[in-house]
């Protein structure tokens, strides 16, 4: 068995091409899913009854099937209701839906662990409470949770490999086209899984200085 | 041009979900067992091995489990193995389950007060002995939720080995796809299995969960 990592000149920009697409669908997915989980949080937290019970089937529908069948369903199945979608546009909405229940779960535990004297603080101020949620709340709910989400967030850059399978051209798909073409698979695998490595190490580091520039209140515990 | 009900698509279905269902098993016990001993490693003494279970569990958590899944089709291949798609799902989906569950059970282990380490060993028991008569059958007890919770990720995973061309049911669903070219229904269709495999899991897990909280506030 002898390993060829020759190509890799040649193929390191179709390489680079595909990080750049990777990156962007867990930024985009990142930003809008944890939008979307803090509000279905809010929902089941502190929102209407009914909306909040919409929000817990939403979740449990996502998290308790694969990520590759959302996708699937997403790309192949919405067209039939006239929804068509690019593979990118796919790839981000199936992603943002995934996280999006997810943190709703772990923003949710981090309201919930707000002292009830929080809330009537707040209110004391003559704070609405939507004001209450968004200046007193919601920042140290994120700042309990802030590990756990971003643990989430560095499995979903992980799961956003399978989006190739939509023919969306992120890392994977350049891979799968360069061991098609030099016909060294398992080498083309070993650095594209040391890339995904690397990224999410990376992803894990900037997430925390994310936190360190959000939550710049160190005693708030 | 043959007619599918839907009857026949969910037919087809069900008998595919069988092969999930079997490779969840196989994943979930190869992995608990390799994740005993990749537990062991990472809790021993001798700092060498305590390393080697850090890097493992780090490569395995910190890469796609589809890249896991093409190193281990491709590679048993440079090996001079003809490997057929099972037998790699299999190999990766058992690495794959090993690092997260051993990782979860450091937790529990971890979470077993210092002093009860401390009067075994103070009773002359050697690592081993600790282990296996004091430590663990503590740990188990945490251990159950999320270990259990941890099942629905294994079920979910094995979408996952259709893409290297195991036949289980995401697989069944593309080619039921294309031969009926009902693809809201049928992806639906297959979400709903799994659901119905997962959901049980992640509620028996919080439901465990539950009980144990209760009986620790009665301590």
């Amino acid at each position: 068995m002898r390993l060829d990592f020759g190509w890799l000149a040649e193929y390191a920009p179709v390489l680079l091409k595909g990080v750049g697409i990777t990156l962007q669908l867990i930024a985009v997915g990142a930003l809008i899913g944890i939008a979307l989980g803090t509000a279905c949080a809010w929902a089941r937290a502190l929102g209407p009854r009914w909306l909040g019970r919409i929000v817990a089937v939403y979740v449990e529908l996502i998290r308790n099937t694969p990520f590759l069948i959302q996708l699937f369903f997403v790309f192949f199945g919405l067209p039939s209701l006239g929804l068509q979608l690019s593979e990118l546009q796919a790839a981000n909405l199936a992603m943002i839906i995934n996280l999006g229940a997810y943190s709703c779960e772990i923003i949710r535990a981090g309201i919930q662990a707000t002292p009830r004297g929080q809330f009537e603080a707040g209110a004391s101020l003559a704070m609405k409470p939507l004001q209450v949620f968004r200046h007193v709340v919601l920042i140290p709910a994120l700042q309990k949770i802030w590990p756990a989400l971003s643990s989430q967030v560095v499995i979903v850059l992980l799961g956003s490999a399978v989006v190739s399978q939509i023919a969306a051209e992120d890392l994977t798909f350049a891979a799968n086209f360069i061991q098609s073409r030099n016909f060294r698979a398992f080498e083309t695998y070993i650095v594209t899984t040391l890339i995904y490595l690397a990224l999410a190490l990376a992803l894990r580091q900037a997430l925390r200085g994310v936190g360190w520039w959000l939550f710049p209140i160190r005693a708030l515990r | 041009m043959t007619e599918f009900t839907t009857w026949d698509i969910l037919r087809n279905l069900l008998l595919a979900a069988r092969w999930t269902i079997l490779l969840s098993l196989v994943s979930f016990i190869g992995g608990g067992l390799v994740g005993v001993a990749i537990l062991f490693m990472r809790t021993a003494r001798a700092k060498g091995l305590r390393r080697f279970a850090w890097a493992y569990i780090e490569l395995f958590q910190g890469t796609p489990l589809l890249m896991q899944l093409f190193l281990a089709f491709f590679g048993l291949g440079l090996l001079g193995l003809d490997v057929p798609a099972w037998l790699a799902a299999g190999v990766a989906l058992i690495l794959w389950t090993a690092a997260f569950l051993s990782e979860i059970w450091r937790g529990c282990v971890e979470a077993i007060h210092k002093g009860q380490w401390e009067a075994s060993s103070s009773l002359g028991m050697g690592y081993f002995q600790q282990m296996r008569h004091v430590i663990l059958p503590q740990a188990l007890k945490i251990a159950v939720p999320p270990t259990v919770g941890f099942s629905v990720q294994v079920v979910k995973a094995t979408s996952l080995t259709s893409i290297i061309g195991f036949v289980e049911l995401s697989k069944a669903g593309t080619v039921v796809t294309n031969a009926t070219f009902l693809p809201f229904t049928v992806y639906g269709l297959v979400a709903l299995i799994y659901f119905a495999l997962c959901w049980p899991l992640s509620k028996s897990s919080q439901i465990l969960e539950r009980r144990l909280n209760v009986a620790h506030r009665n301590h």
